[in-house]
């Protein structure tokens, strides 16, 4: 199978469902001439003209909230947000509007918009632009949120989040862009809300998602030399939550580590374990379910400081060690 | 931009009888409201706009139907202006099944995509970006002679959203209606303490698109003025702004003591409000006799009447599958 970067393949998604349907538009700053921050939509405004790529003067809460009302009239946005730490210049209009219409609306319009957003650090952007803040949209009915790990189901995914009817908050892991991984030419999709065991194994998971899952990956892989077998999931899909496959799993390996980048502290983490802990899986467990998570701290700037502040191979071992 | 008429609108007697019951309409069924949250039939609280009934009506009569609007927490004139169903309405108001929302929503999110009305809003100057995507779709698929009208407030237009969106429905040329009632508070707070420029029609030029502004206590200057604003819109032009001033008699919500205001500036303004002055001028113009004008009110008391038996005999929603609701199929 041809491989293709993660970049590349969210572009493929964008066009293909942009050829596919007419009421499909892309918006966002300087996504034109200048391809977007991370050069996502190369090429885009030479194949649908300005007319389809929209660019934004730089003012995030008119133009999210532009999505919200052309979704409302039959049109189906796709809005890129530069950095996902702007969301808190458009906050109103993705938890007050958006995520609310289709139920305070008693179901008689949809809002069809992804938000595709760069989220996630390791850049040295500092500390506006490299959090993690999924469990911010999780909270909020109404949303979905989808952090895709491989260029594969960054595009099956984001295919499905543009024909969802529903405002889907599309988070792209910066570090992955230049990610090389196989896609398939012909046309397929992915389901929100589906987990993905990424390896098997029996003695421990580890369950995951974004940026984490090849740092997981990794981990399992040097576990594995010493004989012990970590099984990786990969969420994909925050919301909704695949809790059969958490549950699935805890049952399956009785020890459990979550690992994600956004800060532990009252992070998406909490959501897992306690799904775990709130269903039958508890009985199976053999010690308690670690987290591994972000340090309670802004990202920082020096790499030395960076590197640190997010989870780390070694932080994910050593979590391991602990339960085994 | 200064006005330019055409005809005569006071030979149009259909109109001026509905424009004259639309308000008589609207008072009526917000002062039924109020009646009826004191006998604790309605919950939560509610925004009156007791005073502005020629601003909601006039501007709301001289949009169409398919027109996109976009109301405010102030927005019952709004939304019966539009056009929606006023004993739904009611029914929302109680908290019923039958309501507008289905009793999701309440006086803050009325909505009737119907005709148009693509939701109050709870958030101020929230709506003036969704009103540009509104207005974006029409832009986008050429639909011709349609314009989205968003209302908003002096209190509003303060509001990052509602600048950002001004910017961009002008960077844009977006057909979008700018609708500032400008009731000369914000909740309690005057005008002259929000801004240095009280002005607020400038904000308009500041963006580079042009303004109206009017009575808004004279519902045939306002119907007039925004029909001409509208017409510019929808010609393709880009947005425009319409201030109208105007003044609200009624309480801010249900919490207002009016401790911010006088007892003597309240009276001023309820003798000069919109409903009476329409009434007094249509008279003395011969236009309407008394009787007919009578026989208005009891139209509009009736209207209201029913729309409250209406809601009452609705059932309680089922609490039942609210989270099956919050996600479109």
């Amino acid at each position: 199978m041809r491989e293709i970067t993660y970049r590349e393949a969210i572009r493929e998604a964008m066009c293909e469902e942009m050829r596919r349907d007419e009421a499909v538009y892309f918006m966002g700053e300087d996504i034109g001439a200048y391809c977007g921050a991370f050069g996502v939509s190369r090429g885009m405004l030479e194949e649908f003209g300005p007319e389809r790529i929209l660019e934004p003067p730089i003012s995030e809460a008119a133009f999210v909230g532009a999505g919200i009302g052309s979704a409302i009239t039959g049109m189906r946005p796709i809005v890129e947000l530069m950095f996902s730490d702007f969301m808190a210049v458009c906050y109103d209009q993705i938890i007050n509007q958006a995520a609310k219409m289709h139920f305070m609306f008693a179901g008689k319009v949809n809002v069809p918009m992804v938000i595709r957003t760069a989220a996630g650090g390791g850049t040295g952007a500092a500390a506006q632009h490299s959090q993690s803040l999924e469990q911010m949209y999780c909270h909020v009915p109404g949303l979905k949120v989808v952090a895709p790990s491989t260029p594969y189901d960054a595009k099956g995914l984001l295919k499905t989040a543009i024909r969802d009817n529903n405002t889907v908050i599309f988070l792209e892991q910066k570090l992955l862009y230049n990610k090389k991984g196989p896609v398939p030419e012909e046309e397929y999709t992915l389901p929100l809300g589906k987990a993905d065991i990424c390896r098997e194994g029996k003695d421990v998971s580890l369950i995951t998602y974004g940026r984490m899952t090849p740092l997981c990956l990794e981990v399992a892989g040097y576990l594995s030399q010493e004989g012990i077998e970590a099984e990786v999931l990969d969420l994909r899909t925050l919301s909704p939550l695949d809790t059969g496959a958490i549950i699935a799993t805890a049952k399956k390996t009785h020890r459990v580590v979550v690992v994600h980048e956004a800060v532990q502290f009252s992070g998406f983490g909490g959501e897992i374990v306690s799904t775990i802990a709130d269903s039958e899986a508890f009985y199976y467990l053999d010690a308690p379910v670690k987290r591994v998570g972000g340090l309670y701290c802004p990202v920082p700037f020096s790499p030395v400081l960076e590197t640190n502040a997010f989870p780390t191979r070694e932080r994910v071992e050593a979590a391991v060690r602990e339960i085994l | 931009m200064k006005r330019q008429r055409e005809g005569n609108i006071l030979e149009e007697k259909e109109l001026l009888r509905e424009l004259l019951l639309r308000m008589m309409t609207v008072n009526q069924f917000e002062e039924a409201a109020y009646w009826l949250f004191g006998q604790g039939l309605v919950h939560g609280t509610m925004h009156l706009s007791v005073g502005e009934e020629a601003a909601s009506i006039g501007t709301t009569a001289a949009l169409t139907q398919e027109d996109y609007m976009l109301a405010t927490h102030r927005g019952h004139g709004q939304a019966l202006g539009k056009g929606v169903d006023i004993r739904a309405m009611m029914a929302e108001l109680l908290g019923r099944a039958g309501g507008t929302n289905h009793g999701k929503g309440g006086s803050m999110h009325i909505c009737d995509f119907d005709h148009g009305i693509l939701g109050a809003n709870g958030i101020v100057g929230a709506n003036g970006p969704i009103g540009c995507g509104a207005a974006l779709t029409i832009k986008m698929k050429k639909i011709p002679d349609r314009v989205c009208a968003v209302f908003f407030g002096d209190g509003a237009s303060n509001e990052g959203a509602m600048l950002e969106s001004m910017n961009l429905a002008a960077a844009w040329k977006l057909p979008v209606l700018f609708v500032l009632v400008n009731n000369t508070y914000g909740m309690s707070t005057p005008i002259e303490r929000a801004v240095k420029n009280p002005d607020l029609k400038q904000r308009a030029s500041a963006f580079g698109f042009p303004a109206w502004e009017c009575d808004g206590n004279n519902v045939l200057a306002v119907y007039e003025t925004v029909k001409e604003a509208r017409e510019y819109v929808a010609a393709g032009n880009g947005p425009a702004l319409v201030e109208e001033h105007t003044y609200r008699t009624s309480g801010h919500s249900k919490s207002d003591g009016n401790l911010y205001r006088s007892k003597e500036e309240i009276q001023y303004w309820k003798d000069r409000n919109p409903i009476k002055r329409f009434r007094d001028f249509l008279l003395g113009k011969g236009i309407f006799t008394k009787e007919e004008i009578d026989a208005v009110q009891a139209q509009a008391k009736q209207a209201v009447e029913d729309a409250v038996a209406y809601a009452k005999a609705q059932p309680e929603p089922e609490p039942l599958g609210l989270e099956a609701d919050v996600y479109a199929r």
